[in-house]
């Protein structure tokens, strides 16, 4: 339970189990790099979030969404608005999250003229309108995903110790000490 | 002796490192620098220790590579 919580919302998991202080950190480092990643990832004209979308089809395989999905529920938008352009819908709010209009070999868009989401820009327009700052937010999501990955595991199985405890060896001299 | 072209050129190197999207690694360091350690601890002080020095460890590794590929350009 703890560890589809974690997943869920990074920290829940954490806030589930009674680990506060932990939950917080996990809360504002993964939900605010990967919130930083989905601003770097558009612009008032393009929508933001551009680099986190749910496109496995002919024209491109977008292997990073299987990192950023990693962050749970701020990843899951992603999901909606690629169904509802695969159907024909108009994508949610101006385009958050969607995904690119799909070209052919050609570089022309494959979507008929009259579809709800023609509009969307295509995977080369982003690139080039977004430039480097693409690339940083789908490295920043990526890493977010990734992050929470470890976050889900502390949740289901607890830290992983480096250093043992050094407690229980002092009452062992102490004994030792007292017998001699 | 400092000469005032060495100078320009190190003022000059500062400036461009200033103003350079290196600055963008910062969040992802202290990110994964605090969540790696909270992975490993339980209590904040230990956690804020490893963290710092993870943190110091990747700096350290990117600015060796940093200074390679600056000397080789």
């Amino acid at each position: 339970m703890a560890a589809f919580l974690a997943w869920l919302i990074p920290g829940l998991g954490h806030l589930y189990q009674g680990r506060i202080a932990k939950a917080v950190l996990f809360f504002v480092c993964i939900v605010g790099i990967y919130a930083y990643g989905v601003y770097l990832g558009g612009n008032s004209d393009l929508g933001y979030g551009r680099a986190v979308y749910f496109a496995f089809r002919n024209d491109e395989w977008r292997l990073p969404y299987i990192c950023q999905i990693g962050v749970g529920l701020p990843s899951l938008p992603a999901c909606v608005q690629a169904m509802r352009m695969s159907n024909g819908k108009a994508v949610f709010f101006g385009g958050f999250m969607a995904p690119p209009c799909p070209i052919d070999s050609h570089g022309n868009k494959t979507l008929p003229e009259n579809d709800a989401n023609y509009q969307q820009p295509t995977l080369d327009k982003l690139l080039h309108d977004l430039n480097r700052y693409f690339e940083l937010a789908t490295f920043f999501t990526m890493v977010a995903g990734l992050l929470n990955v470890l976050a889900i595991y502390d949740a289901a199985s607890g830290p992983v110790i480096l250093i043992p405890a050094k407690k229980e060896e002092q009452p062992d001299k102490s004994e030792k000490t007292e017998k001699s | 002796m400092i000469y005032p072209i060495n100078m320009l050129i190190c003022l000059t190197f500062f400036e461009r490192l200033w103003s350079a999207d290196i600055w963008y690694c910062l969040p992802a360091i202290i990110a994964i620098s605090l969540v790696y350690a909270a992975t490993r601890h339980e209590a904040m002080g230990p956690i804020l220790r490893h963290a710092l020095r993870t943190g110091v460890w990747i700096t350290g590794f990117m600015a060796v590579f940093f200074l390679i590929l600056w000397l080789i350009s």
